[in-house]
């Protein structure tokens, strides 16, 4: 039995605490200030860096480890919440069965697409996945509506049977919980001017991301990943050594499946809906954009990569004129209205644009992500002890989330 | 043998007591109902789809709010406010407190929406949601919206199913819906294109399209039509010629689109380039029905609507008090007339602000109380009753065709009938309506 080591528990502890002091890591403004603006400490927002955490995890298991570009993964995401939906309409509104089942439902799925389109490798498995993606999406958009109720998304109704649970009485419908802890449930610390939010939803999602980080160092650092980082350094040589690398690289698909899945289940969870859009091959291209802009094959980088994209997602897309112009009213009227009139380009609906800006210049500055900015950065300053280099450079180069 | 002195009483009474006074002293004072607001100043959630399908609707849908928002706050000329026919609102924001905004952008996508609208309730401390230019996004943001205990006044959602199996008691809808649609509509059709046509459905594939198209084959079937067939598009498709060849030889001659938004339009320029609308089928020229419209529609099709026959909620060119005021309000402000979305989504705001005043509280209960049953007049649709049992308001439905010489871009659309209020009402267990039930008014917290 191998044990971890001190430099993987030491950032297992450190993401430990991140995740449970980030109702005060991202309320960093007063509640009241024109900054609150770019808080994100409400339970939503982190519940879903947690969830869309754990997905990159897993992504990065295949992609990071095997080097097999996956553009389907959304797939396993959407079946996740599928499963975990009617297991909340059919059993219990306890999240237990329904994240098991999604779990596994996603499991399959993957070991089923993964041993047809593994048959493949390079370009033409990427295809292959974005092909099986686009498929469910159709099906679960048009053919499969009686399973999947179409656009509208599948929910919650107040007759579903919901064998498990005591008969509902209240005229509403139940919420979802974990033995009798509510997930919507949120705790308000008031601290002077700062308002925190601690949402037990939140809790169990970042416990699920622990778990999951957990696994994914030990799969990192086992055997079998080496194996698998085998397969990405050169597949050729290891097939002519008589190895068999099919089934590693089947088995780093559905293990990444089966993480997609647990994330889809917990989105399910901590709101029960489960719309078709969630299997678009657009969310696919979602989790290889936070990957890549995280730091590819690193342990923490997917993490990071996904709290940045859903950051901008949901509090760039919140900004709108109005709130542009408050900010510098301050300035001439006429200098205000062209500011305002360049600047609403990159806000609200046009955050997709200062994404892709941030993607672009990461990808060119920084291969490997926000991972390596924040090596360079180390790097400097332990460089800075001894060379002694000018302290402004650094002050540049920290805009490190 | 006994250890209890008074001292280590008081002691250890001391500490318990300060131990169960500390969670009050660091918790907020208990709010009696969600984001119950504090300050001087109350904030509303604009929820609209900013991109996408219907991004055209959602961004008038945003100039409308901004300008109930301007009027509750004693701005501008007051617009509707002034002919309303419940004097209620002051000027003076909502119950003294200053009306702000938060807006988002739902990307017509049911995961998008809630969580734009999570984050309005969240972390802006939105009391009510309103917007929403698809029924699957207000479906889905109406059912957040009671889990969460706020308010949700439904913007432009035509399906059924939003006041029908979907209804929801925290839930409230201005607009119309596809059942008045099809029973404003059939007996003009029959009128106009004789009671012996076979129909050809076109439907998007989504709760809007499955009822409007239900609502449609019921209405038109009613007056002796027949329908040929029914085709499911989705809701992302944009070139529609592949679904509409197939109405060339099925021996229909109507094709009833039952699309909007983007969709529509392209459909409807499809559907006029392969020549539909020059064809004789079955002795009879060929038309086509377009059961929803709206003006920002009408202008994106440009000549191919003329004489295409749908039925609205609203137009700007109605005579009352209360559209002469929006519309002169809206158009000072903007420079060009309202279309139906921004009047529903105006009304709706000015209903839920004196809603609040009635009740005298922000609590969505007593804002339920106080809009169910409510009827009034002077917002544009004439004498209206926001109906108790379904939340599904009650008023006439505009028939419109398709202008032959509009005069500007504006004025595609003209008014052919006023069908009166008594003809589109329906029983509350309406077979189209049936299977869902409002529950309880919701106020979290």
């Amino acid at each position: 039995m191998n044990t971890i080591s001190k430099n993987d528990k030491a950032l297992l502890m450190f993401v430990g605490i991140v995740a449970v002091l980030a109702p005060f890591l991202l309320n960093p403004f007063p509640a009241d200030s024109a900054m609150a603006q770019f808080n994100a400490g409400y339970p939503d927002l982190m519940q879903r860096f947690a969830i869309f955490g754990i997905l990159a995890i897993g992504f990065n298991i295949l992609f990071g480890l095997t080097g097999y570009l996956s553009f389907g993964h959304a797939a396993f995401l959407g079946v996740g919440s599928y499963s975990a939906v009617w297991m909340l309409k059919l059993l219990t509104m306890n999240i237990i069965p329904a994240l098991i089942l999604s779990v596994i439902i996603a499991g399959l799925f993957s070991l089923l697409i993964g041993f047809i389109s593994l048959r493949r490798s390079g370009i033409y498995f990427s295809i292959l996945t974005l092909a099986f993606a686009q498929m469910s999406f159709s099906l679960a958009y048009s053919v499969l509506t009686p399973i999947t109720n179409g656009e509208t998304g599948l929910q919650l109704t107040l007759d579903d049977p919901r064998i498990l649970d005591a008969a509902n009485t209240t005229g509403n419908l139940p919420v979802t919980g974990l033995f009798g802890l509510e997930m919507r449930d949120t705790f308000t610390l008031d601290i002077g001017a700062w308002a925190f939010q601690f949402n037990i939803g939140y809790y169990v999602c970042a416990a699920f991301l622990l778990l999951a980080f957990y696994l994914s160092i030990r799969i990192f650092r086992s055997p079998f990943g080496l194996m698998l980082r085998a397969i990405k350094t050169n597949q050729t040589r290891l097939n002519y050594t008589g190895l068999n690398s099919r089934p590693y690289t089947l088995a780093a698909f559905v293990i990444s499946g089966m993480y997609a899945g647990l994330a889809g289940g917990l989105m399910a969870s901590m709101d029960p809906l489960a719309g078709a859009e969630r299997m678009q091959w657009t969310a696919s291209g979602e989790i290889v954009l936070m990957t890549i802009l995280g730091g590819t094959g690193t342990l923490l980088g997917p993490v990071l990569g996904a709290g940045f994209i859903k950051y901008f997602e949901n509090i760039f897309s919140k900004i709108n004129e109005s709130v542009l112009h408050g900010w510098f009213s301050l300035l001439p009227d006429g200098l205000e209205n062209v500011i305002v009139w360049v600047l609403h380009f990159f806000v609200g609906k046009g955050w997709h644009l200062t994404l892709g800006l941030m993607f672009m210049l990461i990808v060119t500055f920084l291969p490997g992500g926000l991972m390596e900015g924040w090596t360079r950065i180390r790097n400097k300053i332990r460089g800075d002890k001894g060379g002694g280099a000018s302290p402004s450079s650094d002050a540049a180069t920290t805009p490190a989330e | 043998m006994s250890k209890f002195t008074r001292r280590g009483l008081l002691k250890s009474s001391a500490v318990m007591g300060a131990g169960l006074a500390m969670p009050t002293l660091i918790t907020s004072p208990v709010a009696a109902y969600t984001n119950e607001p504090t300050g001087g100043s109350v904030t509303l959630g604009f929820n609209v789809p900013q991109t996408g399908p219907y991004a055209d609707e959602g961004s008038d849908e945003l100039r409308a709010y901004k300008l109930a928002v301007e009027h509750l706050n004693g701005g501008g000329d007051g617009g509707m406010m002034n002919t309303f026919t419940s004097k209620a609102l002051k000027g003076n924001g909502i119950l003294g407190k200053k009306v702000e905004f938060v807006t988002g952008d739902t990307q017509t996508k049911s995961d998008a929406a809630r969580a734009s609208a999570k984050s309005m309730i969240e972390k802006d401390g939105a009391i009510m949601i309103t917007g929403g230019s698809s029924s699957g996004v207000a479906v889905a943001v109406q059912g957040l919206c009671q889990e969460a205990g706020v308010i949700f006044m439904a913007g432009l959602t035509h399906s059924n199913d939003t006041t029908g199996k979907d209804k929801k008691a925290n839930g409230f809808r201005h607009f119309f819906n596809a059942y008045m649609s099809g029973a404003a509509l059939a007996p003009v059709l029959a009128n106009a294109y004789g009671k012996e046509r076979k129909a050809y459905h076109l439907t998007a594939d989504y709760t809007w399209g499955w009822t409007q198209q239900e609502s449609m084959q019921q209405a038109t079937e009613g007056v002796g039509w027949e329908t040929v067939n029914t085709v499911l598009t989705p809701l992302a498709t944009t070139d529609f010629s592949s679904y509409i060849a197939p109405v060339l030889n099925s021996g229909a001659d109507v094709l009833i689109l039952n699309h909007y938004g983007g969709n529509m339009i392209n459909s409807l320029t499809s559907a006029v380039q392969f020549g539909l609308r020059d064809k004789q089928v079955n002795g009879k020229n060929f038309e086509i029905v377009v059961p929803l419209y709206s003006e920002l529609m009408a202008k994106g099709a440009g000549a191919n609507i003329k004489g295409v026959f749908g039925s609205t909620n609203w137009s700007w060119t109605l005579g009352d008090e209360g559209t002469k005021a929006f519309v002169k309000s809206f158009g000072e402000k903007y420079g060009f007339p309202p279309s139906n979305a921004a009047q529903t989504v105006y009304a709706q705001t000015l209903l839920y602000a004196d809603a609040c005043e009635r009740a005298g509280t922000f609590n969505p209960c007593g804002i339920g109380e106080a809009l169910e049953g409510f009827e009034f007049d002077g917002l544009g649709n004439g004498p209206t009753l926001y109906r108790k049992e379904d939340h599904q308001c009650f008023k006439d439905v505009l028939v419109m065709q398709g202008k032959e010489d509009p005069a500007n871009e504006y004025d595609a659309l003209e008014i052919v009938e006023i069908t009166p209020r008594a003809q589109v009402e329906y029983a509350p267990d309406h077979r189209m309506f049936a299977g869902g039930s409002l529950g309880k008014c919701n106020p979290g917290a």
